[in-house]
């Protein structure tokens, strides 16, 4: 593939004829209109949440700020409950993500090796959880009877293990070199320690995709504060607290009521800030670690997609 | 990786004791128990969480009241899978299920395709690089920053849908797009294709990677244009991975999702956002009638899991038997 790329050019450039060429020109206008499409939402919703709160509320505002201020980034991190919750917000997303990755290669590990006597029935049990699942109401059920409500650990134990994550971590496992384990295990060294010493090691590329879909998802995941912490403010997460904002604009939109009500607690905010701005710089603020992070993973994401998709 | 043939009951693995019978696994067994202590937990953590709950849906056949023990609610067979089907609310939520189910399949696949091919028509390196590192952001990002986005996008002041609309004359005044029934499954369809459209070119692009590229040589040599290359190289290229996923698909019909429904839905478009979830949902948490609620969710799995089954059948007899 390397190799016709470097070739392509050349070869093209000979036999480019004129409708090639209004074809390419039509396909990178496509390309870049297709960029802004995507871009612009978020560009649009920075330069919000950069824009004094009033000013903003008369419209106008496209990709630069008219008034630049920081003043909605302070009141977010001022107010006590969005800064709460964007701290559970990170806390479960590092402990969710080491967690979970770590159980998971665990699994897989143990369900790569072939004398493995309960390798099948393990491998089975856990492949036939994708068919089926019991269900939003039956799961609340069994988290209410566990006691997991009003929790911390109800947004890590409940997804402890991603059945997709062990197949991915499985199939790189066995296409390692068959020599490296064997070589450990001569060396007397124990399962365990060949698993956190070996195979762990050897396995950081496939980690670097499951700890992205995890960690994408922890940071990402509104729902379950929503049904299972939502009377708990201590608990909720930068997610469920935009989610809220969202919801109230909604419902203002249905009923024509003027949601600045919602921050009626201090009087001085609503002069600051404005339900619009806070949702603005909400919204940048969840979605920045995410926009830090993924391009720099994406060889890695690729490579997790295609080998967990289709290919086998 | 397994696939769906191997779904077969557990065979005793009988090629590694060759002693035989129960005592031969269980001297296995021994030897290995660091392997145990490193899986069987997990195991019963797949147990409780995965397969205790399906015990949940003996509900759907009680009036179930929470205040009475687990064994003394009143059976009632088949009452409440009666009361859905003729419920008109039920009706409505599958029509709005399956209505959108289909459209995004019809819209993603052709979205995801098309802008596939074009991106592998590209030929500055870099440049596509950077378009598809940028159309994988929006798969990223929660439904929750996706739907502020898109409900600011399609406010009715100042929203750039509208702006752009009153701009070139095609609308006279201002939409209240999410205020108007008709208008949400085009808006849900054309917000998963915002959101997954790059994301979901990944597979294919790979799928192009396995062409072999003295097909294209030999074609351009032979004087066929760009888009007799595609027709005739690339799409046939991918045609089985096409096939693989839309089997899969028609086997998450159901599975519409629920956070954009929920997130983008309000008391003006509910009558055509809310799915099957969200119905799920309302019975059960809201207003806490679990009964009918598991029976609406026990038909969505059981409908899911035929249409799977159906669907890896159908695979499997076109010898693309590795869905999994």
């Amino acid at each position: 593939m390397a190799k016709s790329l470097s070739k392509a050019p050349k070869m093209y450039a000979r036999f480019k004829s004129p409708s090639d060429r209004i074809f390419d020109f039509f396909n990178i206008i496509f390309m870049i209109c297709l960029v802004i499409v995507t871009l612009y939402p978020f560009a649009n919703t920075l330069a919000v949440s950069l824009n004094t709160a009033n000013d903003s509320l008369k419209g106008g505002i496209y990709l630069w700020p008219r008034e630049f201020t920081w003043e909605n980034y302070k009141y977010v991190f001022e107010e006590a409950t969005i800064f709460h919750a964007t701290l559970i917000s990170a806390l479960r997303t590092v402990i969710g993500t080491v967690l979970s990755v770590f159980c998971c290669t665990m699994v897989a590990y143990t369900i790569a090796r072939p004398e493995y006597v309960l390798r099948k029935f393990i491998s089975i049990a856990f492949i036939l959880t994708m068919y089926f699942s019991g269900g939003l109401i039956p799961n609340f059920l069994l988290v209410r009877e566990l006691g997991l409500m009003n929790s911390f650990w109800v947004y890590i134990i409940p997804g402890l293990i991603g059945v997709f994550n062990v197949i991915i971590i499985r199939s790189f496992i066995e296409k390692l070199p068959e020599g490296i384990l064997e070589s450990a295990r001569i060396d007397g060294a124990g399962e365990f320690t060949t698993f956190l010493r070996v195979v762990l090691p050897l396995c950081l590329p496939v980690i670097a995709t499951v700890s992205l879909f995890s960690a994408v998802a922890q940071w990402n995941s509104w729902f379950d504060v929503f049904l299972y912490n939502s009377s708990n403010v201590n608990l909720s997460t930068l997610q469920y607290e935009l989610m809220k904002i969202l919801q109230n604009s909604n419902a203002s939109m249905n009923s024509g009521n003027d949601y600045a009500s919602m921050f009626s607690g201090s009087e001085a905010s609503i002069n600051r800030v404005t339900p619009t701005s806070i949702r603005a710089t909400m919204t940048i603020v969840a979605s920045v670690p995410i926009i830090m992070v993924y391009p720099f993973l994406q060889k890695y994401f690729v490579q997790g997609m295609t080998l967990g998709g289709v290919k086998g | 990786m397994d696939n769906v043939t191997q779904l077969r009951p557990a065979e005793t693995p009988k090629a590694d004791n060759t002693d035989g019978g129960l005592k031969g696994f269980f001297h296995k067994l021994s030897k290995q128990r660091a392997l145990v202590f490193m899986s069987v937990p997990f195991l019963i953590w797949l147990i409780v969480f995965k397969y205790l709950p399906l015990w949940g849906w003996s509900i759907a056949f009680q009036d179930y009241k929470p205040a009475k023990g687990m064994f003394d609610q009143a059976w009632v067979g088949l009452k409440h899978f009666k009361f859905l089907f003729e419920d008109e609310h039920f009706v409505r939520v599958m029509r709005n299920t399956l209505a959108m189910s289909f459209i995004n399949l019809v819209l993603g696949f052709v979205t995801a395709i098309t802008l596939a091919i074009l991106l592998n028509e590209l030929r500055k390196v870099a440049f596509k690089r950077v378009v598809q590192t940028i159309s994988y952001l929006p798969h990223f990002i929660s439904w929750v920053v996706a739907s502020s986005i898109i409900s600011t996008a399609l406010s009715a002041d100042g929203g750039i849908i509208n702006d752009v609309l009153l701009w070139l004359g095609l609308i006279k005044e201002p939409i209240l797009w999410l205020g108007e029934g008709k208008y949400f499954w085009g808006i849900l369809g054309v917000s998963e294709v915002w959101k997954n459209v790059g994301w979901n070119t990944i597979i294919y692009l790979a799928a192009m990677t396995s062409i072999d590229p003295s097909q294209y040589e030999a074609a351009e040599i032979d004087g066929a244009g760009r888009f007799q290359r595609i027709w005739n190289i690339t799409l046939p290229g991918i045609k089985s991975v096409v096939v693989i996923l839309l089997i899969m698909n028609i086997g998450n019909l159901l599975e519409t999702g629920f956070e954009p429904q929920y997130l983008l839905g309000n008391g003006m478009n509910v009558d055509y956002s809310e799915n099957l979830d969200i119905f799920v949902l309302k019975y059960g948490i809201q207003m806490g009638n679990f009964s009918l609620s598991i029976a609406a969710g026990m038909f969505k799995t059981v409908v899911s899991f035929i249409l799977l089954f159906t669907a890896n059948h159908i695979a499997k007899r076109l010898g693309e038997d590795r869905l999994f």
